[in-house]
């Protein structure tokens, strides 16, 4: 199977030149195309903003959401007809702020879907306020003074949930990226992957170099039993699981 | 002491602190009832706590069929101390009342039968079987045979073991004795008609129906959030649900209920939410979702007085404007059933109907119409079908396909071999975002005109009495069976009641029947007249007089009765 089976014929795609979510994009559909999925069996559910765009650019079953509402419709979808494979792209306002109970309770009722979070660490579609990961100290239109508080941890909160299936990568590591959605798709349960995703018009300090600079590889990735190490890594706050 | 005698009505009032068993007692008396041949219809109140206050129950026996709230109370049996000053308004001279010496000495009258309900209880085994002993006072002097309730009290109780269904049935039998007592004093005399038909008759509450109305609909799949009084609608889907492969799921908010109930619709599941108050507030950014993506929902909202939590136990009418408006334009059918049938088929009706449009479709209920349980003799299921609206798609589909009566054929994932977008923005046929325009000119169009569908497809209001009527009184919903016996009380030609079950859109025949008055009168159980307003809205007409309640309790027949009584006099 070929990725372009998933081109959308004259998408109107939103993405500022040089984005983040064009490699998550493409680097979906080759997964896709890798472990033969057929459009006719996918459905992609998403929520408001740039990173919930992404269903109208790959062909499937597209259910676009509410702002943060995308895991309850995921959920039912899954329930109601088990032979659709289920994937959830969001941002990150999205899924941790407007989101946020949906994404500790679907973590704990641990539906077959899967979850991909493109971080930005910014609201890039309401043009640049702080995000709930937004790194400390960062000045916005609205957090005049610089963000105050330190950013939620997606990646600690659903370990502390238990949830079956955690990840992080990098939009710029486009390998470990297409492994890690692999991974994530084939996973039974629901499958959590936060992807750092530079926002080349709203966040000037998460930049490319900035990730690349901040980020590193853990070891040991299929070892469910260092659980607790990678939640003290987690803490770290930058790092790729 | 006076002698009592009743042939054709007794009003029963139960009373009790939450936490004895009111509800229990209800459940055994009004099955003896029916089982005994005679009508029944019990109403409840009760205080949004777990232990303590005061709760009552009414239990009508009658001669004739009946589903309404007296405010008249004919005999009390007041099981708690506080239960004479928490009914003091409704207890008259000609209230009966029984009770314990305690409680008793409370009360500066003479009609008065004292009763050791909680030494007799201590004496079987504790304060927990007071409230059965009293059940048997009442059902002895019905003139209930002791086999029917004893066989009401094993249903009820033998799922909880043989020790506890021993204290019971002797509970039971102690009530016997003492109902045997009064009756010898000839102080009570009950000779109300029973017709051994009843017996076999059905004995549903307001919430069941609803419940079995959906799931005649074809329902598969709920998820809602706990609030009174939507939440028993919640456990009979919970606990029936699958028997029907029904899937339930309490949802950590409304919020996502909704979603979940859209996202199930979506897939190919008909799907019902329930919800009340501040509850149903949430799920308003969700009711605009299934009417932007056109996917069908049911939304069942048991109202309650509001705004935020209000009396959380207690009825209103108060949320029709909220279900009526909304951001956005586009069309949704409001039912609002009176009666048990009505609540029946209007749930059944409301999941095709949904489907048919690609809206959602709310029942309004409240906790008095939620609570009320009476006799009928049956439900009428011929005319029960799931219509089948989702089309297999093929490769050229497009969901939201432009069509001359607006309705874009409907697929489901995975049903064909076409794709289904849904999308929350406004979109092209296809489903994909856009800001054109003219195609939003378009969707507008294509959305709205699903309406006049909808009106052809509308349910007619119910005249109920003359036909040559020249007042006209005007109720929706919860308030059907009140008006209505308060009408068959005051037995005259010139007036006739206006029953709304559809509340929105309105039917074409609705001018018609209001102009046809000289004189008009409304009930509702809120302080805006929400339905009068909507009356004018849609068909400039004004109506004369707004009767208003908002206490949180519901009209009783005498209120009522009376309100129709003086308007009638003023001209
Ligand atoms: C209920 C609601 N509130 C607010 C918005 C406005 N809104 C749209 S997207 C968004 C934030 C998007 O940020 P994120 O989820 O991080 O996505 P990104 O654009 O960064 O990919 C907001 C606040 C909305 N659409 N709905
Ligand atoms: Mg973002």
């Amino acid at each position: 199977m070929k990725p372009e089976v998933f081109d959308v014929e004259n998408a109107d795609i939103a993405w500022c030149s040089g984005c983040g979510n064009f490699s998550i994009l493409s680097t979906l559909k080759i997964v896709l195309a890798e472990l033969e999925i057929d459009a006719r069996e996918l459905v992609l559910v998403s929520g408001i903003g740039q990173a919930g765009k992404l269903p109208h650019f790959l062909k499937s079953h597209t259910y676009n959401s509410l702002h943060g509402r995308s895991l309850s419709p995921a959920t039912a979808i899954k329930a109601v007809n088990k032979d659709l494979k289920v994937i959830v792209t969001s941002g990150d306002g999205d899924m941790y702020g407007e989101g946020g109970n949906h994404f500790m309770h679907t973590i704990r009722r641990n539906p077959d879907i899967t979850c991909i979070v493109h971080n930005n660490m910014v609201y890039g579609l309401t043009k640049g306020q702080a995000s709930p990961t937004t790194l400390r100290g960062m000045r916005t239109s609205f957090q005049v003074e610089g963000v105050s508080e330190e950013p939620f941890n997606p990646l600690v909160v659903a370990l502390a949930l238990d949830a079956s299936f955690v990840a992080r990568t990098f939009s710029g590591d486009i390998e470990h990226m297409k492994e890690t959605f692999k991974s994530a798709i084939n996973h039974k349960g629901f499958s959590l992957v936060d992807v750092f995703q530079p926002c080349v018009t709203f966040n000037k300090i998460n930049t490319y170099q900035w990730f690349k600079e901040n980020t590193y590889h853990l070891e040991d990735f299929h070892d469910p039993t260092i659980k607790m190490k990678h939640l003290r890594e987690s803490w770290k706050k930058i790092n790729i699981l | 002491m006076s002698e009592f005698l009743f042939q054709e009505d007794v009003s029963i009032v139960l009373c009790g602190e939450a936490g004895q068993g009111i509800q229990t007692i209800e459940s055994i008396l009004i099955q003896s009832v029916k089982l005994g041949g005679h009508h029944v219809c019990s109403t409840k109140e009760y205080m949004s706590r777990v232990r303590g206050g005061e709760n009552s129950t009414e239990i009508r026996v009658s001669s004739k069929r009946i589903c309404a709230y007296v405010n008249r109370i004919d005999i009390l049996i007041a099981i708690s101390k506080g239960a004479i000053y928490h009914l003091k308004e409704r207890i008259s001279n000609d209230t009966i009342i029984i009770g314990d010496d305690e409680t008793l000495k409370l009360v500066e009258k003479e009609d008065v039968i004292k009763i050791p309900f909680l030494k007799t209880a201590e004496y079987i085994g504790g304060p927990i079987f007071a409230n059965v002993i009293a059940a048997g006072v009442i059902s002895r002097i019905l003139n209930i045979d002791k086999e029917i309730f004893n066989e009401c009290i094993t249903a009820m109780f033998e799922r909880k073991g043989e020790k506890i269904l021993k204290g019971d049935l002797k509970a039971g039998e102690e009530g016997y004795k003492v109902g045997e007592n009064i009756l010898k004093s000839g102080k009570i005399k009950i000779e109300i008609e029973k017709n051994p038909k009843i017996r076999d008759e059905l004995l549903l509450d307001g919430t069941e129906v609803v419940g079995m109305g959906c799931i005649a609909g074809g329902c598969r799949f709920m998820a809602s959030y706990p609030m009174t009084p939507s939440s028993t609608l919640q456990v009979f889907i919970a606990k029936y649900g699958g028997e029907f492969d029904i899937i339930f799921e309490q949802s950590e908010d409304e919020i996502a209920a909704i979603n979940m109930g859209i996202g199930a619709f979506y897939a190919g599941a008909r799907a019902l939410v329930a919800t009340s108050g501040s509850g149903f507030a949430l799920m308003e950014e969700g009711v605009g979702l299934s009417r932007i993506n056109e996917t069908p929902l049911v939304i069942y909202v048991g109202q309650r007085p509001g705004p935020a939590v209000g009396l959380p136990t207690r009825t209103s009418q108060e949320d029709l404007d909220l279900t009526l408006y909304g951001h956005g334009e586009t069309p949704k059918i409001i039912f609002a059933p009176g009666n048990l049938e009505d609540a029946f088929h209007l749930s059944q009706r409301a999941f095709n109907i949904a489907d048919k449009y690609q809206i959602p479709v709310f029942i309004l209920s409240d906790q008095y119409f939620a609570d009320i349980y009476y006799n009928l003799p049956s439900i009428y299921l011929k005319s029960v079908e799931i219509e089948h609206h989702i089309v297999k798609t093929d490769e050229n589909y497009k969901r939201y396909e432009l069509t001359d009566d607006g309705i874009s054929p409907r697929g489901i994932p995975g049903f064909g071999d076409g794709l289904v977008v849904v999308d929350p923005h406004e979109h092209d046929e296809e489903g994909h975002i856009t800001e054109d325009q003219n195609l939003r000119t378009k969707m507008v169009e294509k959305r709205i005109k699903k309406l006049d569908g909808i009106k052809k497809d509308s349910i007619p209001p119910e005249l109920i009495g003359s036909i040559d009527y020249s007042i006209l009184v005007v109720g929706w919903g919860s308030t059907y069976g009140i008006i209505k016996e308060a009408l068959d009380n005051l037995k005259r030609e010139d007036i006739a009641f206006l029953y709304f079950k559809q509340v929105y859109p309105l039917h074409d025949s609705t001018k018609k029947y209001l102009d046809k008055a000289n004189k008009t009168i409304i009930f509702e159980n809120n302080v805006e007249s929400q339905f009068a307003n909507l009356i004018k809205l849609q068909t400039d007409f004004i109506i004369d007089k707004n009767v208003l309640k908002y206490n949180g309790r519901p009209f009783s027949v005498e209120e009522v009765t009376e309100s129709l009584k003086s308007f009638m006099e003023v001209f």
